[in-house]
């Protein structure tokens, strides 16, 4: 098929940028979105020109690094994928895709559709983790049982994988489902109860700091995350910043 | 505790119980509003009581007041805040496709809300507070002194067709505040972890139960003149 | 006496590991202070490295290349990770994963390595449980496993199909909290360029800040390389687009023996490449094997009308399908081992069977074990006489249940129900046994290098089996290198700070600065990723699956000519201080084309038949095992270490000879 590609050109974080077009074609139904940015590329080399750049690594939905915010929506139409899973199948003969980067003022562009998400992973360093040695003198792993559910869970809130489709998609650049996600995964867990207050606590400040804006819970984070994080993670996220307060 | 209302989700907190304090006098004012259909004389005494009663005159309404104000503004200032948080906007957004309108457009119907709360200050609060502490009249009766005044008002001020479809179209952005609102009051508070889908059916039939109420009790006086 | 010293203690074999430890130097809590270590790359190894060594007091230094450590590629490890811990009850030990890992690696590992790796095993499964590693748990609560690889009991522990990505979040966990404190700088968005050698230690690396393309200079007192592996030397591998060999090449170029790079291991069950625009190829899990039949049609018509698109596979019975694998190993079936299952499918392709347009691909299906589900749970709902259709739902639930994010996943790529019609599955690329030598303490041969996890060779011999990648890159980071480098640095404590105002450290930079500005002014024809694309096809068609003398000779000169057309002519857009994905790119795939060199002088050289590495001239010649892989353990049971002397071709050889006390030599048969 042939398509018209509408892609924001910035060349680097200290110049504005802008809407470019481009036209590709012979592209297959059963590419995938990146494949058909390759072919863009390799057009865009062939001409001397400075091809597109974009984050992505794994190419399977699991890395967390591509993040192209497409024809309106965080990953582009489908649901439950990242934009490496996106199969121009999605799209028809002659379609106009409008391209741009994750945007928030605290995912600022480095270059095209490349953000710099560091955001999250100096909230993560605020207390995402527990104060465990890594010495392997811990007790045996099945000193501790731990229910089936709860175990479920605090899955279902580890599958997360950064990518910040979250932020994208909301319209207030809320980063509390990814915050949410990990300090549920946490307090789900016996072991993560111990440091729950702080843990919550400072990682809330953290995210505040990073200028995210305030969750009004729409839902749209839910409704584009590739790994269907639940909002619930959210709701707990909020039980347990008031909890560490209360009992403070 | 003080860090707590300081951070974001503090402030929603914040929102979230002031919006519960909301929720709970709306419910309180449709029940009385709900008198003046089916037993006037009731929505009389009744009125009179919340009317002149220190507690509720000197305590509950201030604190209803702040509680307002504080839902207001408090909800400007994090939609001005939110706003903030993307400098650059999408070219293309297509926020239909994963939220609802109601969920998107809070403030506008918000705002809606707060006109029509100027308009039902100007209606009832202000004459109200005009004949009871300026005037001086706390008796709460008619001017010929023949019952209650307060069912006679209210009948009277649904008289006017424009009126009723002002408090008509108020109520349906109430509406839509709540279909969001409610749900997400509970969810600020982390109170929807588990029983999400009870919750949102909770906040379906509170949201539209109680403008249509509203509503119905509008037409109601407006269609017996 | 070969050059090479494993340094593997003195004793036997289940005390070396203890006694080693109880006898190595120690740095103490002050010193450690004052030393400096740098870990590039942050999957499974380095993180897990980079965060012990933090907490034990070091000055870390940790760089990737991705935007944060967490998108390492260990992230995409499906099935699980392995450990001795018996918790089932089914008679595992310590002793039997060392056994299995060996035989599994066709006996060409280092046998002390893996009694260690086995050793600390359960270890790691204790160790990010208390990190709140999320795991399956059974109803009581405590830990399930499943079985992996046709191994004889379930020692895989796992957490959904997402088993690498909680295990690389647990060690980035322990990282942030090192990072929270100081004692690890991270450097995101940061590719190493060159090692730093001063004195014949190992000192520091040059790097380039992939944003702002700046090129730094870091020093430390010791160099970790965990930078993983190297399949995407063939293009088109299960491996991240961004996962290189560059640190490892070019440590091998200043001094650091390259070993064994002929073992490869091919994952049978990957999603078919579907066009020559295809960048990357999908792995669906092994466990897959344990429920789907593998067959191709038995008839050449067959193939073609359903390459043609006239019939579905689903119209052809039973009596038309060849189930190979079950034909040729009745015993192990669709559970051979990965090699054994992937030369299989290739032998069908070959033989013009293969079911979509390219040809590369056979049919992994579902049906009888959702018939045999469905009949059974039919029966536990106590429904007699099911219908068909009821039998088919009732089944199609109990395999969603199992695979159900798999099928998800095949079904948005393919765009085919997989609950309907066969998957079509063709093995890829997938992981490098070989890698940089080690010792024993996993130090290269350059004093204070060190390389760990996938990037070097140890553990897993000609062949890694399921679930046990995971374990050693963890195994390494957390509870061996610690223990390892703390000897080495104990005589550094009087070193004092490197400097990096230096000239080794001059000329390194000077170095990588002209390799970058020669990329950009040399105006080419043809874009990095034409010539990447043009080895991966060499590579895949004479030094993949299946590998003989006249085709490694082939391809030995074919890549050495594509590497000169490539210097001459290879075009690289754009400028050195900004994000250039494509000058990443081009330093890349120049080393690519150096090792892809050296791998198939390496294939050229074994003229046996080991794991991962099959040579058509080593085969049984009669006999029930006739056309099977043979190994030869008389002339080839040693490591090929590969000594950099210029060109690859002028690569020299040299042997260290795998002794085997414990274990006792035998030839695989899954007949």
């Amino acid at each position: 098929m042939k398509l018209t590609l509408k892609i924001w050109r910035q060349k680097d974080a200290g110049t504005k940028g802008k809407m470019v077009d481009y036209q590709v074609k012979d592209i297959s139904e059963h590419m995938s979105f990146l494949e058909m940015m390759d072919v863009l590329n390799e057009q865009l080399v062939g001409k001397g020109e400075d091809p597109v750049a974009f984050d992505h690594d794994c190419r399977e939905g699991i890395c967390g690094m591509c993040s192209m915010y497409i024809n309106g929506e965080a990953h582009g139409p489908d649901r439950g994928i990242t934009t490496c899973q996106l199969h121009m199948r999605m799209f028809n003969d002659g379609d106009t895709i409008t391209i741009e980067p994750f945007r928030a003022k605290a995912f600022p562009v480095i270059k095209d559709l490349v953000v710099d998400r560091t955001a999250f992973d100096r909230i993560q360093q605020a207390g995402a983790f527990i104060s465990v040695n890594t010495s392997g003198n811990t007790q045996d792993a099945n000193a501790i049982p731990i229910s089936k559910h709860a175990a479920d869970e605090a899955m279902d809130a580890a599958t997360c994988i950064g990518c910040g489709a979250c932020v994208a998609s909301c319209k207030n650049s809320s980063a509390m489902l990814f915050v949410g996600a990990k300090v549920s995964q946490y307090a789900l867990l016996p072991q993560g109860q111990v440091e729950a207050a702080d843990r919550v606590r400072n990682m809330v400040a953290q995210m505040d700091l990073e200028g995210f804006g305030n969750c009004t819970n729409t839902g749209a984070c839910e409704v584009e995350c590739p790994k269907g994080i639940s909002l619930e993670n959210i709701a707990r996220m909020n039980r347990e910043l008031m909890k560490a307060a209360v009992n403070n | 505790m003080s860090g707590f209302f300081k951070s974001s989700i503090g402030r929603k907190v914040a929102m979230a119980l002031s919006a519960f304090f909301l929720m709970i006098f709306l419910l309180q004012h449709f029940i009385i509003n709900s008198l003046s259909v089916c037993s006037p004389d009731s929505f009389n005494e009744v009125s009179h009581f919340m009317g002149t009663n220190w507690l509720i005159q000197y305590l509950l309404q201030p604190v209803l007041i702040f509680g307002v104000v504080f839902h207001f503004v408090m909800g400007f200032v994090l939609e001005l805040k939110n706003k903030g948080a993307r400098d650059v906007k999408y070219v293309q957004n297509k926020g239909a496709a994963n939220s609802s309108w109601m969920s998107r457009n809070m403030i506008w119907s918000g705002l809606a809300i707060l006109a029509f709360i100027v308009l039902h200050f100007i209606d009832f609060w202000f004459p109200e507070i005009n004949t009871k502490y300026i005037v001086g009249d706390t008796s709460g009766l008619l001017h010929n002194g023949e019952g209650f005044r307060y069912y006679e008002e209210l009948h009277h001020k649904f008289e006017s067709p424009l009126r009723v479809g002002a408090y008509v179209l108020a109520f349906v952005f109430l509406a839509l505040h709540l279909m969001h609102g409610f749900t997400s009051a509970f969810q600020s508070i982390g109170a929807t972890v588990g029983r999400k889908k009870i919750m949102k059916k909770l906040g379906m039939a509170y949201s539209v139960l109680i403008p249509l109420g509203f509503i119905i009790i509008a037409l109601y006086h407006h269609f017996n003149h | 006496m070969s050059v090479l010293d494993s340094k593997v203690p003195k004793g036997p074999l289940k005390d070396k590991w203890t006694s080693y430890k109880d006898h190595i130097n120690l740095v103490n809590p002050a010193n450690k202070r004052l030393i400096d270590v740098i870990v590039v790359g942050t999957g499974l190894a380095g993180g897990s490295a980079a965060a012990t060594l933090a907490e034990l007091g070091y000055n870390v230094k940790a760089f990737c290349y991705q935007d944060s450590p967490r998108r390492a590629h260990s992230i995409a490890a499906q099935g699980g990770i392995n450990a001795a811990k018996n918790y089932q009850g089914d008679g595992d030990s310590v002793y039997r994963l060392f056994y299995d890992t060996v035989k599994g690696g066709d006996y060409r590992s280092r046998e002390a390595n893996v009694y260690r790796l086995a050793e600390v095993s359960a270890n790691i499964i204790d160790q990010c449980v208390a990190q709140g590693v999320p795991f399956a748990r059974d109803y009581g609560g405590l830990l399930d496993n499943r079985s992996f690889g046709g191994v004889l009991v379930s020692r895989t522990f796992y957490a959904k199909g997402q088993t690498g990505q909680q295990l690389l979040l647990g060690a980035y966990s322990a990282m942030n909290r090192q990072i929270a404190r100081g004692k690890i700088q991270m450097h995101n968005r940061h590719e190493m360029l060159d090692v730093v050698i001063v004195d014949g230690k190992a000192r520091g690396i040059i790097a380039r800040n992939l944003v702002t393309g700046e090129i730094e200079r870091h020093s430390a007192h010791a160099v970790v390389i965990a930078s993983g592996g190297y399949g995407n030397v063939y293009f088109l591998s299960t491996n991240a687009m961004g996962s290189n060999a560059t640190a490892a090449w070019k440590i091998h170029k200043k001094g650091a023996f390259f070993a064994n790079p002929c073992y490869t291991q091919i994952h049978p069950t990957c999603i078919p490449r579907s066009g020559d625009y295809q960048s990357k190829l999908t792995l669906m899990s092994e466990s897959l094997r344990n429920d789907g039949r593998i067959w191709v049609p038995k008839r050449m018509e067959d193939v073609i009308a359903i390459r043609e698109g006239r019939i579905k596979p689903t119209q052809l019975g039973e009596e038309e399908r060849d189930y190979y694998l079950e034909r040729r190993y009745p015993a192990f079936g669709n559970l051979v081992p990965r090699d054994v299952a992937s030369r299989a499918a290739k032998e069908r392709c070959d033989a013009g069977f293969g079911v979509n347009q390219t040809g590369e691909a056979v049919y992994l299906d579902f049906k009888s074990a959702i018939e045999r589900y469905g009949t059974e749970q039919a029966k536990i709902h106590g429904i007699d006489n099911p219908s068909k259709e009821k039998i088919t739902e009732l089944g199609e639930a109990v395999i969603e249940a199992k695979y159900g994010n798999l099928f998800q996943m095949y079904e948005k790529i393919v765009d085919e129900n997989p609950y309907k019609t066969p998957m079509m599955i063709y093995p890829a690329t997938h992981y490098t046994m070989g890698g940089i030598w080690v010792d024993y303490n996993l130090m290269t041969t350059v004093p204070g290098l060190y390389c760990i996890g996938e990037a070097n060779f140890s553990d897993h011999g000609a062949n890694r089996l399921g679930a046990s990648a995971l374990m050693q890159g963890l195994a390494d980071g957390y509870f061996v290198l610690p223990y390892t480098i703390g000897d080495y640095l104990s005589h550094d404590i009087r070193t004092g700070p490197i400097s990096t105002d230096t000239e080794e450290f001059e000329q390194a930079e000077k170095e990588v600065k002209g390799r970058i500005d020669f990329f950009l002014n040399n105006n080419g024809e043809y874009s990095v990723d034409h010539y990447h694309k043009l080895l991966g096809k060499i590579m895949w068609d004479k030094v993949g699956m299946s590998r003989n003398a006249t085709g490694l000779k082939e391809a030995i000169n074919e890549i050495k000519a594509l590497r000169e057309e490539f210097w001459k002519n290879v075009k690289v857009t754009g400028n050195a201080n900004e994000l250039n994905p494509e000058l990443e790119k081009a330093g890349r795939v120049a080393d690519f084309l150096e090792l892809g060199e050296l791998f198939a002088k390496d294939a050229l050289m074994r003229e046996e038949s080991c794991g991962g590495h099959f040579r058509e001239e080593s085969v049984e010649l009669d006999g029930e095992q006739k056309g099977e892989a043979k190994r030869n353990d008389k002339d080839y049971a040693f490591v090929a270490a590969w000594e950099y002397k210029g060109e690859p071709s002028e690569a020299v050889l040299h042997k260290e000879q795998l002794e085997f006390k414990d274990i006792e030599l035998k030839q695989r048969s899954y007949k």
